[in-house]
């Protein structure tokens, strides 16, 4: 007796990339004639230069058996969602193999088939189908799903009506109600408001928790440890780490924070790469929560490049939440050429809370010059900025805190609060870093 | 498929249960062509008119050009008005089925590349909107007929052969087609020539014995001539001849345009996601 339910056997899948002056995706036929008749006339062996191989996914396997719920995480590019294609069978692997038992349902995006011109009601039966529900399956749920989205006065408008946030409502309610042997889901619970998104969560859990298998590739490593119970590492297409999720999560973690990691060598991180951060590296290994977090960083020249750049910076939380984003171009900063640059990047707002933070720099021209996903970190040290301590549930809400007061026209009970080093006052936060 | 059954993901693998996933999938090849047909005419004013307002068109342009002004012959004692007509139900149909068939990989790219079911799906069901159509101007038809008082005898009862022969030419060539665009948007701009200048070269607005007896064969490498020619003989109480050998031909044309098509695209279908 087996008991694995998806069985991945060298698992690789390559992509053609075509290096042509057409910013189009697809080919032209004048663009495929041209280049069958200049094959005739090169010798056989030497490969077209218009094209190069890459391999988005190499030699992956692993096992999952019945019921289990697996997280799948790595950054961008990593191969998670070429890997879930390929699961889902929307496109073939270029070699090795898959084996499923039972039946996928894929869940690569909500509302995938939805027709503006269509009722919710019509768009429930059309999204529905096209995940995989007979027509009778929807019609038993139909109350429930219904009941689930919120918008049972809008069923026979059509959805070109909907607010964003009915629109993501609607389509996660029917997705949610689909019942597979094996459940493939892709970064949805993305959308919709911290409500909804909470809502997504407890069905996930139900979903995970009645013994469904469940493969869920997210960028919110809270919703991943929360949900799973194995993990998968993915990096550069290779499989890095499978096990046990929190072990999975603390080694993603720790790739950015150590020198593992590929985006250390500024030659092999994305960009066109005329110019590279050479370095970057925070001004002290902890910052107070309410003081100013400086970052140093290098800039060098790799190549040729005219015209005008721009640094950007994303501050991204444990969970993966960009907190910040600081565009250059916003404080009027404009780069020109310059052969090396050594600089300051400065955050005065807002305070952050105690945790660790991955700062993302990026050198952006009109296309993407250097991306360094992880550059550094910037560690905030557990005491709070706040004069008076208090109870967890006083700061456990919001993403950062807030410079603020309350004032009351007594005077008396008027209190401000701000910045107190003095007070040493640990507050355990419930954090994965 | 139950849940003990095994399926393997593979390079290269021939789908074996290719057609039994394609019967699998039969509700949703429903629910699209529904969708189809449902937003066909939304926000249109005079909506499924335009079915029958345009062929409509066509045939008196054509009555006046052909019949009146160029005074060809109608078949038999048919009025000219009736024949053109009976030649632009097939047509619409045709025409109509190969735009919609062609264009449906490329605007359903969202679901070709988030959602997998057997693509073939999805032309077959874009085809179903133009059969609904033709059904549509089949009422007016009858209408005219009642209108000339010229009903239809037994030959109708062999409509529906043709009918299918018309089906099988829009799906193969239409295969061929949406799976060509996918890659090559080239087929964006043949598409609507191939339909205007079939218009011209087939026999719409006129009957095909206008056509020399020695040509007669090599303008049946046209497969709408057959489909056209079938129509009109089992509309028309079978006044028209049959031209067996140009409908044999038309016929096995037909049947490897199909087969072609369906290879084709089965062929191309596993990367139209990698490349749409």
């Amino acid at each position: 007796m087996v008991d694995w339910i998806i069985k991945v056997e060298h698992l690789a899948k390559r992509y053609r990339l075509r290096h042509q002056a057409s910013r189009e995706s697809y080919v032209t036929l004048r663009e495929a004639m041209v280049e069958r008749c200049q094959a005739v006339f090169r010798s056989p062996r030497s490969a077209s230069p218009a094209k190069e191989d890459f391999w988005a996914i190499k030699d992956i396997s692993f096992e999952v058996t019945k019921g289990e719920v697996v997280g799948i995480i790595g950054r961008n590019g990593a191969g998670k969602s070429t890997l879930l294609k390929i699961l889902s069978r929307i496109t073939a692997p270029t070699e090795g193999r898959v084996r499923l038992r039972g039946r996928v349902a894929s869940l690569l995006e909500v509302g995938t088939g939805f027709h503006p011109e269509l009722t919710g009601r019509e768009n429930i039966f059309l999204n529905g189908a096209v995940l995989g529900m007979t027509k009778a399956e929807i019609r038993r749920k139909f109350d429930e799903i219904v009941a689930f989205s919120e918008i049972e006065k809008f069923l026979d408008t059509p959805v070109k009506r909907y607010s964003s946030g009915m629109y993501v409502r609607l389509a996660f309610a029917v997705a949610a109600h689909l019942e597979p042997e094996v459940l493939i889901v892709d970064e949805v619970l993305a959308v919709g408001d911290a409500e909804f998104q909470k809502k997504c969560l407890g069905k996930m859990h139900a979903v995970a928790t009645a013994g469904r298998t469940v493969l869920f590739v997210s960028h919110n490593l809270q919703a991943v440890s929360l949900l799973c119970s194995r993990g998968i590492l993915l990096r550069s297409g290779s499989l890095a780490h499978i096990g046990g999720v929190k072990e999975t999560i603390d080694l993603y973690a720790s790739t950015f924070a150590q020198g593992t990691d590929p985006h250390e060598q500024p030659d092999r991180r994305p960009g066109s790469g005329e110019y590279r951060y050479t370095r970057a590296n925070p001004a002290r290994e902890y910052f107070g929560g309410a003081e100013e977090k400086s970052i140093y960083f290098k800039i060098e020249r790799r190549g040729n490049f005219l015209g005008k750049m721009w640094l950007s910076a994303f501050v991204v939380d444990a969970s993966g939440t960009v907190l910040l984003q600081c565009d250059s171009r916003l404080v009027g900063a404009l780069l020109g050429d310059f052969e090396q640059i050594a600089g300051q990047f400065r955050i005065r707002s807002p305070w952050l809370k105690p945790g660790s933070y991955r700062v993302d720099l990026f050198i952006c021209a009109t296309g993407m010059v250097d991306v360094w996903e992880g550059a550094c970190t910037i560690n905030i040290s557990p005491i709070l900025p706040y004069s008076v301590s208090v109870s967890e549930d006083g700061v456990k809400a919001g993403l950062v805190f807030a410079d603020f007061t309350w004032e009351t026209n007594d005077g008396a009970a008027g209190r401000k609060a701000n910045l107190s080093s003095s007070r040493e006052q640990i507050v355990e936060l419930e954090k994965i870093s | 498929m139950k849940a003990d059954e095994e399926l393997v993901i593979e390079s290269g693998r021939a789908e074996r249960q290719y057609w039994f996933d394609l019967w699998l999938y039969r509700e949703l090849f429903q629910i699209l062509a529904w969708r189809d047909l449902a937003v066909r005419y939304k926000q249109t004013v005079i909506g499924v008119a335009w079915a029958l307002i345009r062929p409509l068109l066509l045939m008196f342009i054509f009555t006046l050009l052909f019949g009146r002004i160029a005074k060809l012959p109608s078949d038999g004692n048919t009025p000219y008005a009736l024949m053109v007509f009976a030649a632009m139900l097939p047509w619409q149909f045709f025409s109509g089925a190969l735009t919609e068939s062609s264009n449906s990989l490329i605007q359903n790219t969202n679901l070709i590349s988030k959602i997998y079911f057997p693509r073939l799906i999805i032309p077959a069901a874009a085809v179903i909107t133009s059969l609904v159509d033709l059904l549509v101007s089949f009422v007016l038809m009858l209408g005219m007929m009642a209108f000339y008082n010229y009903w239809p005898d037994w030959h109708i009862l062999f409509l529906p052969l043709f009918i299918a022969l018309a089906l099988a030419v829009a799906i193969g060539l239409g295969l061929w087609l949406c799976a060509l665009n996918v890659e090559y948007r080239d087929f964006r701009y043949i598409v609507p020539f191939i339909v205007q200048v079939g218009l011209y070269v087939s026999p719409v607005g006129f009957s095909s014995s206008v056509v020399p007896e020695q040509w007669r064969l090599f303008y049946s490498l046209n497969p709408m001539v057959g489909v056209i020619d079938g129509f009109r003989w089992s509309v028309l109480r079978g006044e028209v001849q049959l031209y067996w050998p140009g409908l044999l031909f038309s016929i096995g044309l037909t049947l490897a345009l199909c087969y072609s098509g369906i290879a084709y695209f089965r062929k191309m279908e596993r990367t139209f996601a990698d490349i749409i």
